[in-house]
This record gives structure tokens, C-alpha cells and sequence, in this order.
């Protein structure tokens, strides 16, 4: 599967190599190497406060390394600043954990924001696909609305909107479905590999929502203090005997990955 | 090693405090040049006129009314004892224009709606609303700080100028048509007194207090911390240290443009 978009197209779409970041006495990445290959989803998963979050922030250089080197679709961004920075953050899509909806704004204005800011798109245009993207996440005839009025599902459905409606090349989830009840976890599931397949791009699934989130991963990478542990499809990881894999997987953290907690946002 | 640790704190104290000026800054400079830079966001700064100035000035007809009359009151009892009621309309006119009309339009305003800011861009930062901004490749100064600090700039002077004019006013109906002193001597007076000079330091303090109070509320709130008390702390931080600053700048203008 490959993107014709816009430029050229590297084989993976992300590179991560000897990614480090410390807050204040904590090292929270501890030289993390990931290959995400362009038109796949990569789904990160492991103990709250390991650092998922944290890695995904330095994707888009929300954070920014103490060393290490990120490259998007062949370009390397750490050293990027300005205009060079915005042109590779408007290849990505990106949900934030609690949603972070422009909470002034309407649902449509929120959903709408991103095109009529970025693109030079005629009004009609920005609306259809704004009620496009709505009718896809079921949030049809709800634009009206304010953030405030919505449930937490359906924020979350409402700021996945938002991420899609600019149709990126790349897509990070972070904790899409935390908080939905399991049909809508199953929606969303779905509708992520939908949207996947239809424009053929790249997503990084951060989750907690295993092992349902394996039915649309491609590839599971295994987090742990720091590290990538473990990288590879759903079957390679069952297959590798980790005693930590099978510890989380069993619900069974051990006492150590507790001391980490404070650092999950 | 008692003594190495205080050096050591005291260290910290100092170097933390030359960081923090110097983010200040760098934010100050950066949202001064995103204001002069496209793209333009002339709807955003219209709304922020708004709320900064127009909905502001119901308060400032208020503070202005009772400031004028008691000087008007305080006056007209002090120049009675030297017999010199005349000279009533230089005393309110000057003591506003001078000083209490920029200062205590500004102390309102950072109060109003400078804690309203703090507030606001704090809640934005702790729910992750202006990480959403940037990561849509739309920067945050640009789109929330630069038009509120082109609002504060347009809307202070103008508050002031209106500030003064209520004030001197208060001070008539108080001083003349209260107490006896008379009208005619309080216009005339003012207006032999009140030079250009006076006229231009009242704008140009209302210009630097403008810019002063919408910069600290702004860094306050845009730097607050991710929590429930770090919006309410950022939101005191930026009233408390706005209103020193405003008043250490007066003193500081004055001493130098008087």
C-alpha cells in the first residue's frame, strides 16, 4: 500500500533513532528506536506513565529531544524551526488524549477550524467535508453544539474529527478510545482502519484497549521504561516469551512500573 | 555545609529570576512581531477591542466618577484654607491627566479584564487547547497574543482619555455646583495649565501600560501550569505583577518625561 499525496514518498513514513528526553531527573525516553513503514498503523502500547505519550509529543517536536533523531517521510526534524517545522506538522493529524477542543468554538467550528486557517478552500467545500467527517465519527447534526455539551465519547469523537478533516498523511491517536464503552470502542476501531485504508495513510495508535486494539494494528510496538522492547506484528509479540509482555498483557504490572505514574500527560 | 547550600539557593533564586526575564522577553518581542507579520487576524483583534475596551468601559465610568469627585471634595476643602477654590480645576485637572487617569484606568483594566485573559489562555494551556494550535501548524502567539496585544494598545489610550474627561468633570459637579467654588475659574484655570505636554505623557502612559498589562497577563496565562491551581495562581501572578509594574513604570515615566 503506498500514498500518492503531495511530494515525494519515503519507505517509512516515520524513523526514530536514540530518542532521548529527561524531565528534570527523570529519563522518561531512554533511546527509543522505531520504524513506523509508510501506510501501515503502528500501535504503542505498555504501563501508564512509560512514556507513550511523551514519544508522540516528539513527533510532531510538540516536545523537543535532548538527542536522538526523528525523521518524517525522509526529512530530519529535530533541527527544524519555523516555516520548515509547520510544513512537516501539516502532514500530521493528531488526537490528544483528552481531546483538546477549542472550547469557544461549536462542534462544526472546531471540526472546521483546521481548513478554513490552512487551506484556501471555498466555504462550500469546507462544509461539505465537515459534515462528511461529522456523518463519519456519528456525529451528524451535533455541529451545534459546544464541546461542554458533549459526553466524553463524543469529544473524543469530535476532536477525531478534527484530525481527520484535513486528510494528514500521518495520524497519531493518542488513547483513542479510553473512556468509550466497547461498542463505540469497536466504531472506532473500525472507522480508524476505514479512514486508514481509504487514504492509505500512516498512523500511531497509542492505547490501552488491548487486545482490541490488535484487530486493526499492523504492527505493535511494546513500551517499556523507556524503550521500545518489543517491535513486530501481533504474532511476533505473542511468539517473543517477554516476561514483561506477558505481564501487562496479564494485567499484572509489576511494583517497579509504578514509580513512573506521574509522568503520563 | 550550611552556608554552600544558602549560596547555592541563592544562586538558583538569581538564575531562575534572569531565565524568567528573559522568556518574558522573548515573548514580548516575539508577539509584537507576530502582530506586525501576516497572516492578519483583524476579526480576532476586533473581538479582543471588545472585551478589553468596550465592555470595560461601563467600570471605567464608574472608577472615573468617584475618583473626580473626591478629588473635587478633597480639593475644594484643602485650597478653601488658603482661600485659592480657583485654582480647584488645575488640581483635578492635572492630578488625572498626569497620573491617576492612566494609572487607575490600567489597575482596572488589568483587574477586569486582564485576569479574565490569565485565566483563559491558563485553561487553554492545561487542556492541551494551544498544543492543538501548534500542532496544527498555527501559531499560538499569533493567533491568541498578538491580537490581544494590539486590543490592549488601541483600547488604553482611549479608555484613559475617556477616564480623565469623566474625572475632570466629577470634579466640577463636586468642587462647583456641590461646594460653591466657581465654574468658570476651574475651566479657565485648567485650561491655562494643562499644557500639550501633559497631553501626550497621559497617552504615552496609557500606550506602555497597555502594553505592560496585556504582556503579563498573557505570559501568566500562557505559561501557567497544567493544573487547577496553576490557572488561579497564573491568574493572581499576572493582576499582582501587572499592577506593580504599571505603578513602577509611572514612576519611572514620570521621573523621566515630566
Amino acid at each position: 500500500m503506498s500514498f500518492e499525496g503531495n511530494g515525494t514518498t519515503a519507505a517509512n513514513a516515520i524513523e526514530v533513532r536514540g530518542l532521548k528526553r529527561r524531565f528534570d531527573r527523570q529519563l522518561v525516553l531512554d533511546g527509543v528506536d522505531l520504524t513506523v513503514p509508510t501506510g501501515t498503523i503502528t500501535t504503542i502500547i505498555g504501563p501508564s506513565g512509560c512514556g507513550k505519550t511523551v514519544f508522540l509529543k516528539h513527533l510532531n517536536m510538540l516536545l523537543r529531544p535532548d538527542s536522538g533523531s526523528i525523521t518524517i517521510d525522509g526529512i530530519e526534524i529535530t533541527r527544524l524551526r519555523n516555516r520548515g517545522l509547520d510544513a512537516v506538522r501539516e502532514k500530521f493529524g493528531m488526537l490528544f488524549q483528552a481531546g483538546a477542543l477549542f472550547d469557544s468554538m461549536s462542534v462544526l467550528d472546531n471540526v472546521s477550524f483546521p481548513l478554513v486557517e490552512k487551506t484556501n478552500l471555498a466555504p462550500e467545500q469546507i462544509n461539505r467535508r465537515v459534515h462528511q467527517t461529522l456523518a463519519a465519527v456519528g456525529l451528524e447534526g451535533m455541529g451545534a453544539k459546544f464541546p461542554s455539551e458533549l459526553s466524553g465519547g463524543m469529544q473524543k469523537r469530535a476532536a477525531l474529527a478534527r484530525a481527520l478533516v484535513t486528510q494528514p498523511k500521518i495520524l497519531m491517536l493518542d488513547e483513542p478510545t479510553t473512556g468509550l464503552d466497547p461498542t463505540r470502542t469497536g466504531s472506532i476501531h473500525r472507522l480508524v482502519r476505514k479512514t486508514q485504508q481509504d487514504f492509505g495513510l500512516t498512523a500511531v495508535v497509542v492505547s490501552h484497549d488491548v487486545p482490541e486494539v490488535f484487530s486493526i494494528s499492523d504492527r505493535v510496538a511494546f513500551m517499556h521504561r523507556g524503550k521500545m522492547k518489543l517491535v513486530g506484528t501481533v504474532d511476533e509479540l505473542m511468539a517473543s516469551g517477554d516476561e514483561d509482555f506477558k505481564q501487562f498483557l496479564a494485567g499484572r504490572a509489576a511494583g517497579d512500573d509504578l514509580e513512573n505514574d506521574q509522568v503520563s500527560s | 555545609m550550611p552556608m554552600v547550600e544558602l549560596l547555592e539557593r541563592l544562586g538558583a533564586f538569581i538564575l531562575d529570576g534572569i531565565l524568567a526575564l528573559g522568556n518574558f522577553v522573548l515573548f514580548l518581542f516575539r508577539s509584537v512581531l507576530y502582530a506586525l507579520l501576516p497572516p492578519y487576524k483583524p476579526r480576532l483583534t476586533l473581538r479582543q477591542v471588545r472585551i478589553i475596551g468596550a465592555e470595560s468601559l461601563m467600570l471605567i465610568v464608574l472608577i472615573s466618577t468617584f475618583t473626580g469627585m473626591v478629588l473635587g471634595l478633597q480639593g475644594y476643602h484643602t485650597l478653601h484654607l488658603f482661600g485659592a477654590e480657583d485654582s480647584l480645576g488645575t488640581l483635578v485637572g492635572l492630578a488625572l491627566v498626569r497620573e491617576l487617569g492612566p494609572v487607575l484606568a490600567a489597575l482596572m483594566i488589568a483587574a477586569r479584564a486582564g485576569s479574565a485573559m490569565a485565566a483563559e489562555l491558563g485553561s487553554m494551556q492545561a487542556s492541551e487547547q494551544i498544543d492543538a494550535l501548534t500542532v496544527m501548524a498555527i501559531n499560538p502567539l499569533q493567533y491568541l497574543v498578538s491580537p490581544r496585544m494590539i486590543a490592549g494598545v488601541v483600547s488604553f489610550p482611549i479608555l484613559t482619555v475617556v477616564f480623565n474627561v469623566i474625572g475632570i468633570w466629577a470634579g466640577y459637579l463636586v468642587g462647583c455646583r456641590l461646594l460653591g467654588a466657581s465654574g468658570g475659574a476651574y475651566f479657565n484655570n485648567l485650561a491655562a495649565n494643562l499644557t500639550r505636554h501633559d497631553i501626550a505623557l497621559t497617552l504615552y502612559k496609557a500606550l506602555v501600560f497597555g502594553v505592560v498589562v496585556m504582556s503579563v497577563c498573557c505570559y501568566k496565562g500562557y505559561h501557567a501550569k497544567r493544573m487547577a491551581t496553576g490557572v488561579s495562581r497564573a491568574t493572581t501572578e499576572a493582576v499582582v505583577l501587572s499592577s506593580v509594574l504599571v505603578l513602577a513604570w509611572d514612576y519611572f515615566m514620570g521621573s523621566i518625561l515630566l
